[in-house]
């Protein structure tokens, strides 16, 4: 019986901090949100070299086939620094998408190039994962995708992106194909790519191989656990930060850190956090090697963080008093990275839902 | 990663499921607060010859004997869940006298009265809390006077369980006044039939006298019935706190009453539907199904720990906090879904579950305040875990 982190497991989320802390100060995100750039070249050149974009690849199509609970770990430090960087889109759930329905061919075409970084993935199945809004949707008929698909992730400057169709298929895509028209969406959070994508009779290779149907699941399951493992990390800086905070600020002669009122806030936002780790722990984990439990955990971990994230995100932002409010201090972009976090892939009242019609409570 | 407890342990598993198949029908249908009945001490004895209570207790003291294995014992406390049976006897002589004397009692102590408290023979109650010491237990003012080779002790304790029906008391007393707050407690075990001692009920919010206040008047007590020695009392006094915590807010028994909250809102209607085809309880349902996965999930991870001797640190200090606060909200929730019938008590007709869910209910709350208030593990959390800094000291008038 152990559950915990491997050495390799500490020993990988160490080698990630160490390189984000260097590549991803505050100054550089701030350059990077300013431009619009939500794919910084220099940091994703960072992560190409600690081999990040191949870990969930399988080895034979030159990737590490690792675990769902190593790629958590790196989405952490990724929140934990609001490192503004591709990895959701093109380093979990595309390859997954591909090594589950692709055909050999598929296969070959796209996981070694995304396993080098020498391509990039994204993913348009918000309909699928969130429940589609109104006019939104993709048809697929004949080879030809048409209609649009909102909030896809990593898709602006990607060379391939799944798709989901309205059916539950999966449909692989060019980046520069003909047909494809891609609008940015600009949400609070300037550190990640959203996209509209519009199909107009577009021609698209289906990913038919395997389970359609249940490489779906699998990879909203991943998506939602490495949002709920972002939101770890982004709200255990927020504490750290408020703390810190605390710490030095004074007022009426003392830190505000030993006024109970505010210790108080400080405890509230880490004694709801730390179980969080537990719960994205397990459900990585379940994901890996319980595929009975996965996506009920992964419900539960997307739906627990977003609610808890919420609440660590206000109330860090409240112990900085005035200067959280601020630009100048930047806690925004942790505030708006994991306000993101909670509404995409499932807000925690669909999860939520979802949890209970997965366990026969309702229809 | 490695969720998976191994053959050694699943052949135990197997022990302990054994022996529940063969026994269970002598399990007591409940443990009070009072003196345990004969079938309780029944019960214990069978658990004490199996080794499934006291394990790891040194046989010579009327324990089992074994190795201290926290999967063998966390095994046992599953099985004894999944069972619906009582784990033996749960009381404070054994939870935290029985420790305390294992790591600071002469051996004449131990000898004396590990054995008796373990079989439920002997019962004891816990003199910590005075009316003007709660949260600031080492302000406690109860004195110990020394008379030649004895202690007159005069004072108050109060929410004191199991006094009217304890032998023993395990009672912290100040006996050097002149020291600092802290070094100036002793601990000191004495009966409760000595002379000067009166124990009167303390009824509480639920209707039931759970606790009790305790008085002392010239009570005499010799000066050798001390564990540790002068002054040692609070330095003892921790040791034995560390048991209680570790008991409270246990993530299992919250899976299951979650689990009961499921089948209450399966079998409940409301207008004829289900309560738990009402969207709103149910989201609430899986609310709270996320947190009692994500503390038994923690529970795991603190194991890991221990079995690692590793300092889980933050996350083992957030523990009484959020369980105590976990099985609070679902009774809140079984209360809230069951609407005017959620309210009912006593013995009245249309009572669900005995009225446990309001007893729970104001029950919990009690154990929010009480081992710690929840305000004072925020402290804790924030200074040890979060290392921030004390609440100042007022300047002296």
């Amino acid at each position: 019986m152990e559950f915990g982190l491997s050495e390799d497991q500490k020993l990988l989320q160490e080698s990630i901090r160490g390189t984000l802390e260097r590549v991803s100060p505050l100054e550089r995100v701030r350059a990077a949100a300013d431009k619009g750039e939500a794919e910084a070249a220099d940091i994703a050149q960072a992560l190409t070299e600690l081999g990040v974009y191949g870990m969930m690849a399988p080895e034979a199509h030159g990737g590490m086939g690792m675990t769902l609970l190593d790629a958590a770990l790196v989405a952490e430090m990724l929140g934990r620094y609001v490192a503004p960087a591709g990895f959701i889109a093109t380093a979990v759930m595309a390859p997954i998408a591909i090594a589950g329905a692709g055909s050999k061919l598929q296969q070959e075409a796209w996981l070694p190039k995304l396993a080098s970084g020498e391509a990039k993935a994204g993913v348009a199945l918000a309909e699928a994962a969130s429940g589609a809004r109104e006019g939104a949707g993709v048809t697929a008929a004949g080879g030809k995708l048409n209609g649009k698909s909102l909030f896809a992730l990593e898709a602006e400057a990607a060379d391939v992106i799944v798709v989901a169709d309205k059916a539950g298929g999966l449909h692989l895509v060019k980046g520069d194909a003909k047909g494809l028209t891609k609008v940015r969406l600009t949400s609070i959070d300037l550190t990640r790519g959203l996209s509209e994508l519009q199909f107009d009779n577009m021609e698209a290779e289906a990913l038919s191989s395997g389970d359609a149907a249940a490489t779906l699941r699998r990879v909203v399951d991943a998506g939602r656990v490495m949002l709920a493992a972002d939101t770890l990390g982004a709200g255990w800086m927020m504490i750290e930060k408020a703390v810190a905070y605390a710490g030095e600020r004074k007022q009426f002669g003392r830190v505000i850190g030993s006024f109970q009122a505010v210790k108080h806030m400080c405890a509230e936002m880490a004694s709801e956090l730390e179980p969080c780790r537990s719960l994205v722990w397990y459900a990585a984990h379940a994901f890996d090697t319980m595929p009975d439990e996965a996506s009920l955990m992964a419900a539960h971990a997307k739906g627990m963080t977003g609610d808890v994230g919420r609440f660590v995100a206000r109330t860090a932002t409240e112990v900085h008093g005035g200067m959280g409010f601020t630009d100048l201090l930047g806690l925004h972009y942790w505030f708006k990275r994991i306000g993101l976090d909670r509404q995409l892939l499932g807000s925690p009242e669909r999860v939520r839902h979802e949890a209970a019609v997965m366990q026969g409570w309702a229809a | 990663m490695d969720l998976a407890y191994g053959p050694e342990y699943d052949a135990f598993r197997a022990e302990v499921r054994d022996f529940i198949a063969r026994h269970k029908d002598k399990a007591p249908k409940r443990f009070g607060v009072s003196r345990p009945s004969e079938e309780s001490l029944a019960w214990q004895c069978l658990l004490l010859e199996h080794g499934l209570t006291a394990r790891t207790i040194p046989k010579e003291y009327g324990g089992y004997g074994a190795e201290p294995d926290i999967l063998k014992s966390r095994i046992i406390a599953e099985e004894f869940t999944l069972a619906k049976l009582p784990m033996g006897i749960a009381n404070q002589g054994i939870s935290m006298l029985v420790p305390t004397l294992l790591e600071l009692g002469t051996e004449e102590q131990k000898k004396k009265w590990i054995e008796p408290t373990l079989k439920g023979d002997v019962v004891w109650c816990q003199g910590y809390s005075e009316p003007g010491s709660g949260s600031d237990l080492a302000s406690l003012q109860t004195k110990a006077t020394e008379d030649g080779d004895d202690f007159i002790i005069n004072g108050q304790k109060i929410w004191t369980s199991t006094a009217h029906a304890a032998d023993m008391i395990f009672c912290l007393v100040r006996t050097e006044p002149d020291a600092k707050k802290h070094e100036g407690i002793s601990y000191l075990i004495f009966p409760m039939t000595t002379p000067g001692i009166e124990v009167r009920p303390l009824k509480t919010m639920t209707g039931h006298a759970e606790f009790n206040e305790v008085f002392f008047t010239d009570v005499r007590v010799p000066q050798k019935d001390i564990v540790a020695g002068r002054g040692q009392g609070w330095f003892v006094a921790n040791a034995t706190l560390k048991h209680e915590r570790g008991m409270l807010g246990d993530p299992n028994q919250a899976g299951a009453r979650l689990k009961e909250i499921v089948d209450l809102m399966h079998e409940e209607t409301m207008d004829g539907t289900r309560l738990i085809d009402h969207p709103v309880y149910r989201d609430r349902l899986m609310q709270l199904q996320a947190r009692v996965f994500a503390m038994q999930f923690h529970g795991l991870r603190l194991l890991t720990a221990s079995l690692k001797k590793e300092d889980p640190g933050i996350a083992r200090l957030i523990v009484k906090l959020q369980g105590c606060e976990i099985n609070h909200q679902l009774a809140a929730l079984a209360i809230d879904a069951l609407g005017e019938i959620g309210v009912l008590y006593g013995d009245s007709p249309h009572l669900r579950a005995h009225g446990s869910w309001q007893h729970r209910y104001m029950f919990d709350l009690g154990l929010i305040i009480g081992g710690g208030t929840a305000q004072i593990q925020k402290n804790i959390i924030s200074e040890r875990g979060l290392g921030m800094p004390r609440e100042p000291k007022p300047a002296k008038a």
